[in-house]
């Protein structure tokens, strides 16, 4: 077996300011993005929450509040943390930019409190995961040009030879989503928030799950799986399991996925064409997901037991786990046949927050929890104890959920689609919102366990950030194994 | 879509999938053998610390992801998907559309079509065409008048024997087909907020609820001259119009003061939207018969 700690020799002074910013602002935005997801999941089921405080706590405002938060706000600044980290370790230089920098981390606070203001107020463009409006929509292209002068002007003065694939991976979420976002929101202002889309009709559509569909592909898979090319080993402590592999998924990863926008547009106006080529991208993107999956499970072969004793890896190795399970369902969803049963169901929502809560944010409390002590200059998190009960709270959480919109999805779809031997429909629409009510209770029960976990990880990070005690370290090597 | 977008669709599709394809192929030996060179396992970079083994692709994944590339390939040659090619097999999403509907109309015109002659009373009294109707009911009817037909503010109980327009078969056919428009014009600019206010205590009065006698008999002299013009003389309504009778204690808007006067003041404009083209003509004689029965039960009840 070799051992991986390889030192490096000296390193340069990194540029840790951005990362502790963008690091300390995922816990708070994912609390706040998860709250407001645990709210609408109790309005779905008792619908009188509603009407907490007309017309801004209505469902369908606080609705694009929950995703854009915990997308945007949450997955956002954890991106920016880690990426901005992984590549200047990676590269052995600071970060390049100057200005740039931290303009990144305030422009991106004030995009995300004018979305917690405009969203309640009404103010939309209706696409989702794109409901911003304008005058937001152009701040976030400033945005992502500087994070993309940041992260390449980095890349380019980097110390090492090679570039390491974790970067692959960011760079690739930065071109994508800039291009995505910038196409998607292209439209004619007429009023300080209120803007006409460019496309219409069923060119807009397809814009828009074109959009959709990679939001979710280079957001909340690419980038995401930059962070496991990083963590997962470091955690470990062991080699990264195939540089072939990681070649070949990275590159059939990135073409395939920007085809399959289509499939969330089956049954609809959009051409045969597109919907038999969107199934097709899809179910040809199984293996270019899982190799991500299994470069990252492998990496651990040797490194079983550290399971055992971190429960920092142990949300890095589940998070896979739910990533190689969702990335299964995704291409099966796709395929037509079973899409007739699936689409407008729950367990479209299901299958979101099985990659939502089990891939990206439990991938993300992992890379935090190592992050905080390095950043802070700590020995280690203030609490193990507590790092693990939030591991079971965000896993039972996360099944919980999944399982109960699982069974609600399956029952809606077969309802819906039941007929009677004389032509009509066996049920009527509400009968099959009565059969979910008890999924929709469970999904609320599941959503406020993981809160709850995020909840413990505040006071964790925050114990351990003031904590004078826990001794700094200065020699700026990563800690492997946490022991209890 | 024009030939070049469709030539463009089948290039570009076709050279992403080659790009794939040769990728996949290109890494699927590693560089140096393990077997050969046991100490030589990584690729020689050191990222932070982190190193990469050079293992090959493992075979069933290897397998998996060239079983999918041929399914796909098989799926663009049998289905529409390259460009302006419509596959092999013919098949359109019209087309899938237009041949089940076809094969459901053959269904229905055997289980329906028996009742497009029936007259209404006669399909009333079969159980059978009776829960077909309650069932085409739930499913489009339900969302106003409610589960059970006992309606909702603004909506009427289709229950009881107080009926709008007529509770007869062919008034209620009527309704269905072509919808209804009722319109109560608003009052107040015509009879002031005075007449407004004992109007609404006649109105009450009429109903033998709590009400001011003084401002009602002021009121009924307003009625006489401007509400009775629909409503009749005795407030007993007209269904030619689908003026509600005003005697039964029956609200579409509620009986308080406040809900009445409002009534008055602003008037009321409602919709039955007509049915006719949503709807088979034989289900809209079942949803007739299922109504109709409705009321017959409250009927037979007292």
């Amino acid at each position: 077996m070799t051992t991986s700690v390889v030192r490096t020799g000296p390193v340069p002074a990194y540029d840790y300011k951005i990362v502790r910013q963008f690091t300390i602002m995922s816990v708070v935005w994912g609390i706040v993005g998860m709250g407001v997801g645990v709210l609408i999941a109790a309005q779905l089921a008792w619908p009188a929450l509603n009407d907490l405080f007309q017309p801004f706590t209505h469902f369908g405002r606080l609705r694009p509040l929950h995703t854009n938060a915990v997308i945007f706000a949450f997955g956002g600044s954890v991106l920016f943390a880690t990426s901005y980290y992984v590549v200047q370790r990676t590269c052995q230089t600071p970060l390049w930019g100057g200005w740039l920098v931290p303009f990144t981390f305030w422009g991106w606070q004030v995009v995300i409190v004018g979305a917690a203001i405009t969203l309640p107020m009404g103010l939309t463009s209706a696409k989702e995961y794109a409901e911003l409006q304008w005058p937001l929509d152009i701040l976030i292209a400033l945005i992502w040009v500087a994070y993309a002068l940041v992260f390449f002007g980095t890349i380019a003065k980097r110390r090492t030879s090679h570039i390491y694939v974790a970067n692959w991976f960011f760079g690739a979420y930065i071109i994508t989503i800039a291009v995505l976002h910038i196409i998607n929101n292209l439209a004619i202002p007429y009023a300080p928030f209120m803007a006409y889309s460019m496309f219409s009709g069923t060119t807009d559509a397809m814009i828009q799950w074109w959009y959709g569909h990679n939001a979710v592909g280079f957001f909340l898979t690419a980038a995401f799986l930059g962070i496991m090319y990083y963590f997962v080993p470091k955690q470990a402590g062991r080699p990264v399991y195939s540089y072939q592999l990681s070649i070949v998924h990275f590159w059939a990863l990135i073409s395939i996925y920007v085809w399959a926008g289509g499939h969330h547009l089956h049954y609809s106006a959009l051409p045969d064409w597109t919907q038999s080529l969107a199934m097709i991208m899809s179910v040809i993107l199984l293996a270019p997901s899982w190799g991500g999956m299994i470069n990252g499970i492998m990496t651990l072969s040797g490194a079983w037991h550290k399971l055992r004793t971190d429960p920092t890896l142990r949300f890095l190795v589940v998070s896979l786990s739910f990533y190689g399970m969702s990335t299964f369902e995704g291409p099966m969803m796709s395929i037509k046949t079973v899409n007739a049963l699936s689409h407008n169901t729950d367990w479209t929502v299901g299958h979101v927050h099985s990659g939502a809560l089990g891939w990206v944010a439990m991938i993300s409390i992992g890379a935090l929890y190592h992050l905080v002590p390095v950043l802070f200059g700590r020995k280690q998190m203030y609490s193990v104890k507590l790092i693990n009960a939030h591991f079971w709270l965000a896993t039972v959480g996360t099944v919980l959920y999944i399982a109960a919109m699982w069974v609600n999805g399956i029952t809606q779809g077969l309802m819906w689609r039941a007929f009677n031997a004389d032509g009509t429909l066996t049920y009527s629409f509400v009968e099959s919102v009565i059969a979910s009510y008890p999924g929709y209770v469970v999904r609320f029960i599941g959503g406020g366990f993981f809160l709850l976990g995020m909840l413990l990880m505040a006071y964790n990070v925050f114990r351990t950030v003031t904590d004078k005690e826990n001794a700094a370290r200065e020699d700026n090597i990563v800690p492997h194994a946490q022991t209890a | 879509m024009s030939t070049f977008w469709s030539i463009w669709v089948i290039v570009l599709t076709l050279a992403n999938l080659a790009l794939v394809i040769w990728v996949l192929f290109a890494n699927r030996k590693v560089a140096v053998d393990d077997q050969q060179e046991p100490g030589n396992q990584t690729t020689g970079h050191v990222y932070d610390g982190i190193e990469e083994y050079d293992n090959p692709l493992p075979r069933w994944w290897f397998l998996m992801f060239v079983g999918t590339l041929v399914f796909s390939a098989l799926y663009l040659v049998v289905y529409p998907g390259m460009g302006n090619f419509k596959g092999v097999s013919g098949w359109t999403s019209v087309g899938e559309l237009e041949n089940s509907q076809e094969k459901a109309l053959e269904r229905f015109d055997e289980t329906f079509g028996k009742y497009a002659e029936m007259p209404i009373e006669q399909i009333a009294d079969n159980r059978e065409a009776l829960k077909m109707g309650a069932r085409i009911f739930a499913n489009n009817c339900a969302v106003c008048h409610g589960a059970d037909g006992g309606g909702n503010y603004g909506f009427p109980n289709l229950t009881d024997e107080a009926w709008l327009y007529g509770g007869t078969p062919e008034k209620i056919l009527e309704t269905l087909y072509k919808g209804r428009q009722g319109m109560m014009p608003p009052q107040g600019p015509i009879i002031g907020e005075e007449g407004v206010k004992n109007v609404t205590e006649y109105v009450l009065s009429m109903n033998g609820l709590e009400h001011n006698a003084e401002m009602a008999a002021a009121g009924k002299q307003v009625f006489g001259t401007v509400c009775m013009a629909c409503h009749g003389m005795d407030g007993k309504g007209n269904q030619a119009l689908g003026a509600p009778n005003l005697t039964d204690n029956i609200w579409l808007y509620g009986s308080s003061r406040e809900q009445i006067q409002h009534t008055v003041r602003g008037g009321r404009s409602n919709q039955m939207p007509a049915q006719k083209d949503k709807l088979r003509e034989d289900k809209i004689r079942l949803v007739a018969a299922y109504v109709y029965s409705l009321s017959r039960q409250q009927e037979a009840a007292q």
